[in-house]
């Protein structure tokens, strides 16, 4: 089940037995946005739970409702036209989405913070990098300015920013784009959050830089004890990374299983296609596979399965009834009217490799 | 930057001497001159005029001097309808009522049109949104010389609130009508600049990372979201000041100001060739400086800009 190779899982394993509990628990979250084009069933009744400790991948196309899913956790759905129809985020026993505006924003930050996408945009290009830094500690830790500056100087110095104090002044536009990508986990992690959720950390940048911020998530993760969200399309940061994997296609979630698993046995057609489309450069000749097919228009879905018009399994029940959420083994679930069957099928590699030629 | 500022203020010179040139030359051209009138004046009184004002010599000639005047010795000759009266005095007389007027016109537009296009960006889409921006676009579209009389009937003539016109110094209440007249449209347009500004910064990424951060909306907004969010109203600010230093033509005139706009008007009208030329050139250099002013204050605003 883990990697024997990697220490970080096992370091996690042992932590898991003492603190045996979810820190983060999703149960049938819907977002929805209002639209010109109809109600865009953005996330759509998904369920999950993060363990203390653990990361989990979030993978899917754009627009399958990844980020908004972990903009609901901390309530940043631009409402409107957004909004959280239902559900629970029940967050170290409370339920987030009941808390005051006040109250939420003692979490945001302090004990969930986030990393996003592109960290071109993400820093206010007028503040210096130094302010930016101390402002959270400020609000959330009451510290003063000269503690506050000292603190995002280490911090700095923690995600490997060279010669920290001499740049903590300069302005997000004279730092490289893997440089304020570390700022910004910096700045995230300057409240020694319990959760980190990173929206797409990697995805703006070049794959050297992506390489070494995601090393240093994993150490910093490793220090910290901080448990990850981690959001992405890119399947192979998710292999090396995670623990568990939510695979999720048009607001709902497609597949859910350990990672190790879900690499070596997909439960479900989409992760399956999802799977060949990943190059790989010793088996593959020409062609790049591709699932054929655009991700459906979530403001319009039809009553059958959302992934039908582009399933290489697809039968007649699929356009007509949505298929259930079928639990293969202890923790590994999929969407699909023939889960069974895909994962018997993954399972035996004769039939698997003939089924990506 | 400094080097910056240098070269800046070394081309303002050609592009001023163009601006004379072209005036000059526009006068010059137009039928009539500033001693005809509805009577014909007799051939020799007309000579006697052309020779004392030198308009007998060829146009080169009268070119060269004008423009040597005004470069050599900064002098833009004397008023041909203001007798014994400098252009130079004149403007600097009048100056200070259009600049006063000016400075507190957009100074009260900065305040509310600012004020009102940041809430009305932050409750987009609210029924205040909708309100603050119909009236801003209600002061956009009405004329001041519709506006102006208007107010004039209200709180002059009827409530007698305030004098109706006339230049009394500052402070006096004869400012309050035309300093509100001459500010509506800025402060409609400033109010709707600010709301574009503001709607484009807060749907950023920056201020959701700040929001993320947990901060409270308000420091979202004062900390995060102004600044950027303001700098169209700056870049606005340069030729709107320019514009409002230098005089406005219609509010001076409804109000009877003696200022540099009544100025223009009187010396357009009178083809007092030296004080149009005089007065064309003041407003030049002011737009011009007051857009180096605004190129400055980028650099200082906005750490991203830098100057070579």
């Amino acid at each position: 089940m883990f990697h024997p190779a990697n220490p970080v899982k096992m370091t996690l394993l042992n932590k898991m037995t003492t603190t045996n509990g979810n820190l983060l628990e999703v149960k049938n979250l819907r977002t929805y946005f209002d639209t010109e084009d109809g109600i865009v069933k953005a996330v759509d009744d998904i369920s999950f739970q993060l363990k203390r400790g653990e990361t989990l991948g979030i993978v899917g196309e754009s627009g399958s409702g990844k980020s908004v899913t972990n903009l609901s956790i901390i309530r940043l759905i631009p409402d409107p036209p957004g909004k959280i129809v239902s559900g629970e985020v029940i967050f170290k026993d409370n339920d987030l989405l009941l808390l005051s505006n006040e109250a939420i924003r003692k979490i945001r930050g302090r004990r969930i913070a986030m990393i996003f996408q592109d960290p071109m945009t993400s820093l206010n290009p007028f503040m210096k990098i130094s302010r930016q830094l101390m402002e959270m500690t400020q609000l959330h830790l009451g510290h003063t300015k000269a503690q506050a500056y000292e603190h995002a100087i280490r911090m700095l110095e923690t995600v490997g920013i060279p010669d920290a104090r001499a740049r903590a002044d300069s302005y997000p536009h004279e730092f490289s784009g893997g440089m304020r990508q570390r700022v910004m986990i910096a700045m995230a992690l300057s409240c020694e959050p319990e959760l980190l959720i990173a929206d797409e950390p990697t995805t703006a940048l070049d794959v050297t830089i992506q390489a070494q911020i995601l090393e240093l998530i994993k150490t910093l993760k490793r220090e910290t004890g901080t448990s990850v969200i981690l959001i992405t399309h890119d399947l192979g940061v998710v292999a090396g990374m995670t623990d568990h994997v939510i695979v999720m296609y048009a607001g709902k979630i497609f597949e859910q299983a350990r990672t190790a698993e879900l690499f070596s046995r997909p439960g479900n057609p989409y992760t399956k296609g999802l799977l060949r489309s990943v190059p790989d450069p010793i088996a593959e000749q020409g062609k790049l596979y591709q699932i054929p097919g655009q991700p459906p228009d979530v403001a319009h879905l039809k009553p059958g399965c959302p992934f039908a018009p582009r399933c290489d399994h697809v039968q007649e029940i699929c356009h007509r009834e949505f298929p259930p959420f079928v639990q293969l083994n202890a923790d590994h679930y999929s969407l699909c009217h023939f889960a069974r069957e895909v994962f018997a099928e993954s399972g035996n590699p004769q039939i698997s490799q003939i089924g990506s030629v | 930057m400094l080097r910056f500022i240098v070269r800046r203020l070394l081309i303002t010179i050609p592009t001023i001497l163009v601006v004379i040139t072209l005036t000059w030359g526009l006068i010059k051209l137009a039928p009539g001159n500033f001693y005809s009138g509805e009577r014909p004046l007799s051939a020799a009184v007309e000579n006697n005029i052309r020779e004392k004002y030198g308009l007998d010599k060829p146009w080169y000639q009268q070119y060269g001097k004008t423009m040597w005047s005004i470069i050599g010795r900064l002098d833009f000759g004397t008023s041909l309808r203001y007798e014994g009266q400098s252009v130079n005095s004149i403007i600097r007389r009048s100056l200070p009522v259009s600049a006063t007027i000016g400075i507190l016109a957009y100074a009260l537009a900065l305040v509310v049109g600012i004020t009102v296009g940041s809430i009305a960006a932050l409750k987009q889409n609210s029924k205040w949104d909708y309100a603050s921006m119909a009236v801003a676009m209600l002061g956009i579209s009405v004329p001041n010389f519709v506006l102006g009389p208007i107010l004039v009937l209200i709180f002059s003539l009827t409530l007698y609130w305030v004098p109706p016109s006339r230049w009394n110094g500052f402070p006096s209440r004869n400012l309050i009508l035309p300093v509100l007249t001459l500010s509506v449209v800025y402060m409609a347009y400033i109010a709707r600049l600010t709301r574009a500004g503001m709607l484009e910064v807060l749907g950023s990424d920056y201020i959701r990372t700040a929001r993320a951060k947990g901060l409270s909306e308000k420091d979202v907004v004062i900390r995060h979201a102004l600044r950027g969010g303001l700098m169209p109203v700056i870049s606005y600010t340069g030729p709107a000041l320019a514009f409002l230093l230098t005089g406005t033509v219609v509010v001076e005139r409804i109000f009877a100001l003696p200022g540099l706009g009544n100025y223009f008007i009187q010396a357009s009208l009178n083809r007092d060739e030296p004080l149009i030329i005089g007065i064309v050139a003041f407003i030049a250099i002011t737009l011009l400086l007051m857009n180096l002013l605004v190129d400055i204050a980028y650099a200082f605003l906005d750490p991203r800009v830098r100057y070579q």
